[in-house]
């Protein structure tokens, strides 16, 4: 097996598992700049994977080729509805963020298994029929070498996943509203001295983690589970959460970390069949993302620093 | 001050209230009847020496993942990784249990020491990086969680079976079963487990509230700097806040391992036990005695709930909805306290 035949299977799958990770890593990005700890995307994925899959059953006769692309739209929607319920324990309330968000992945799950049950009589959704077609990027894949590996054969969600986190990038770093999202994140007093509204800022920053968790948990139940089950989502959310730490809550570091992440899933299901990684236990690729986040997170891979108010709430004129 | 007392007892009590409504609201919304929905589940939970016996078993190890969480809580820790401490305190505890030919008296207390000092070990970790480095112990404790899952799994396959996906069941002597729990509760899974769990609340009482150095613990859990002034060293208490933490929560996985399983299988995800301690620590209020009560309680909602899609119709989950509800609203307890002080005052 040559290398270039080892890449061709290793980078398309590496994509292909990112993708919810990219979207929900960057949801947590915006959550935790505007300085609200998620620990629910996990609970926002299972949450997106559920409408998503549900969606397209129900309305896959009516909207045909469409259907997947609605059913992320509506999972981004619900997601961000749901999320809400975050916001305002977290923001209104001033709950503890870690214990809310907690709640919100329990909540996640507890509902939409009891909505399943009730709706199918089982604990799990048939398989989708419409899915997205893999394609070609036209011109782009007739690149030599680059072209096969990166522009053939994948779905549209990945390629969007990863301009998404540009377009944050931008929004965060040099935009008015990413400039007052960091604000409020850092540090909430200034910023409400000079005339931001830090719960509103806060609302819409979780409101932004919930639509785009949705979205991740729907792209990953579209593509790859292609139903929903109780184990569909299970601990995706808290990989995405990670990416998002090891890439210094950074848009275009946790689109890294997520490939990261997503390179080492990709390598503990077709390591197998690659030579030289035939004798590694997949138990070691399994523990890289979590094991490499300890290890950022200590220090040792470069310091990660949280955003300073992150998981305080704003108590207006409290010191 | 004596008004702050009875808020204590208030917010949890209100939230489970509260819970419950809202769980009723649910089932009506789905064309269930909330009546029949929570009879069966007062049923499959006390109905009988049988469901008594499993509502107990179901206890033990949430009172051992609630005090774990709660003595964290108390000395200024989000300890969110007892699942992690729990699982690898379940496989050392079978580990023990499954190696060694020891008479009773020796065998069952060295297994439950070995879960404890699993657990203790990986409350070690994010209590060191806390200490030195000033690392968040959440996100260190979630990734541990996971190590956990994936390195206990890897062990049963080559170690404890061959690549199989169960062990073998732990030796008589090592085991928590009761012929006379058994005997009295119809058959049922509980066993021994519960007096240990007890106990272990006993101890966390104990430790927290009459010793010296739970003292210490508490004061560096409330503040770190006025501490330090007082000559306390902060770094190990936090260190011994997580040891002793993971520990509890690796007794909890004895409890699984030697009582109600006997042995150890792969697992795909996560038993639970470990995040609905973060509920019992919540709605226990972070008391050793509260935990007891609250264990109980969700014992007995878990339990319960498996008797409600057969007699009312009911899927199981409804009981997940409520046990989150119920931590969203002890979470807002600042919601409660308003409402209660807005209450307060339209009677004065």
């Amino acid at each position: 097996m040559s290398v270039y035949d080892v890449l061709q299977t290793i980078v398309p799958t590496t994509i292909f598992f990112a993708a919810p990770l990219i979207f929900t890593a960057l949801g947590g990005v915006f959550s935790e700049r505007s300085g609200v700890v998620n620990i629910g995307l996990e609970g926002l994925m299972t949450i997106g994977a559920f409408v998503g899959v549900v969606f397209n059953l129900t309305f896959a006769d009516r909207f045909g080729e469409l259907t997947p692309w609605l059913a992320l739209l509506a999972a981004m929607a619900v997601g961000a509805v749901f999320s809400l319920l975050h916001a305002v324990a977290s923001v209104t309330f001033r709950a503890d963020q870690v214990v809310s968000g907690v709640a919100i992945n329990f909540l996640a799950l507890g509902l939409s298994l009891f909505l399943v049950k009730k709706m199918y009589g089982k604990g799990q959704t048939d398989q989708i029929q419409v899915g997205f077609d893999k394609i070609d990027v036209p011109v782009l894949s007739d690149i030599p070498v680059i072209g096969p590996l990166l522009f053939s054969n994948a779905y549209v969600p990945s390629y969007i996943a990863i301009v998404l986190a540009f377009v944050s990038w931008y929004v965060i770093y040099k935009t008015p509203f990413g400039l007052r999202l960091r604000a409020v994140g850092e540090h909430p007093m200034a910023a409400d001295t000079m005339g931001i509204n830090v719960a509103k800022m806060r609302y819409i920053a979780v409101m932004i983690s919930g639509a785009l968790g949705g979205l991740g948990g729907a792209v990953y139940a579209t593509i790859i589970s292609r139903d929903f089950s109780h184990a569909t989502i299970s601990g995706h959310g808290f990989m995405a959460l990670a990416a998002m730490i090891f890439g210094k809550w950074h848009p275009i570091g946790a689109m890294g970390a997520a490939l990261f992440f997503g390179l080492a899933q990709s390598l503990s299901i077709v390591g197998q069949t690659i030579p030289f990684l035939k004798n590694v236990p997949t138990v070691y690729l399994l523990i890289a993302p979590y094991a490499l986040t300890i290890l950022a997170l200590a220090g040792f891979i470069g310091r990660a620093e949280a955003p300073k108010a992150a998981g305080t709430p704003y108590i207006k004129g409290k010191r | 001050m004596k008004s702050n007392r009875l808020q204590q007892f208030l917010i949890p009590l209100l939230a489970v209230l509260l819970g419950m409504l809202v769980g009723s609201i649910v089932m009506l919304a789905s064309g269930y009847n909330p009546i029949a929905g929570f009879g069966a589940l007062v049923y499959g939970a006390f109905g009988d020496p049988y469901y008594i016996g499993e509502t107990i078993r179901q206890t033990t190890p949430y009172i051992l993942t609630g005090l774990a969480v709660a003595f964290a809580f108390r000395t200024g820790l989000f300890n969110i990784g007892v699942e992690g401490q729990l699982i690898v305190g379940w496989l050392a505890a079978v580990w023990v249990g499954v190696s060694f030919d020891l008479p009773k008296i020796i065998h069952l207390p060295l297994a439950i020491l070995a879960a404890a000092l699993a657990g203790a070990l990986w409350g070690l970790i994010p209590g060191v990086l806390k200490a030195y480095l000033k690392v968040h112990e959440v996100i260190i404790t979630i990734m541990m969680n996971y190590i956990a899952l994936h390195v206990t799994n890897a062990i049963i396959r080559s170690v404890l079976s061959d690549e199989g996906f169960k062990s073998k069941p732990v030796k008589e002597s090592a085991s928590l079963h009761s012929d006379f729990l058994d005997a009295i509760t119809y058959h049922s899974t509980m066993h021994y487990g519960i007096l240990i769990a007890i106990a272990a609340a006993f101890v966390m009482w104990f430790l927290l509230e009459r010793t010296t150095k739970g003292f210490e613990l508490r004061a560096v859990g409330f503040n770190q700097h006025a501490s330090q002034y007082a000559g306390m060293n902060v770094r190990t208490n936090i260190i011994l806040a997580m040891v002793i933490s993971g520990a509890f929560a690796g007794v909890a996985g004895a409890m699984e391992g030697l009582g109600t399983f006997g042995n150890i299988s792969t697992k795909a995800g996560f038993t639970g036990l470990g995040f609905d301690g973060i509920a019992v620590a919540l709605i226990g209020g972070n008391n050793a005695f509260g935990i007891l009560l609250s264990a109980l309680l969700f014992g007995a909602l878990k339990v319960g709930a498996l008797e409600m899609p057969s007699s009312a119709g009911v899927p199981t989950e409804l009981v997940d909805i409520i046990i989150a509800l119920i931590i969203f609203f002890v979470a807002s307890s600042y919601m409660i306290r308003w409402l209660l002080s807005r209450w307060q005052k339209g009677a004065e």
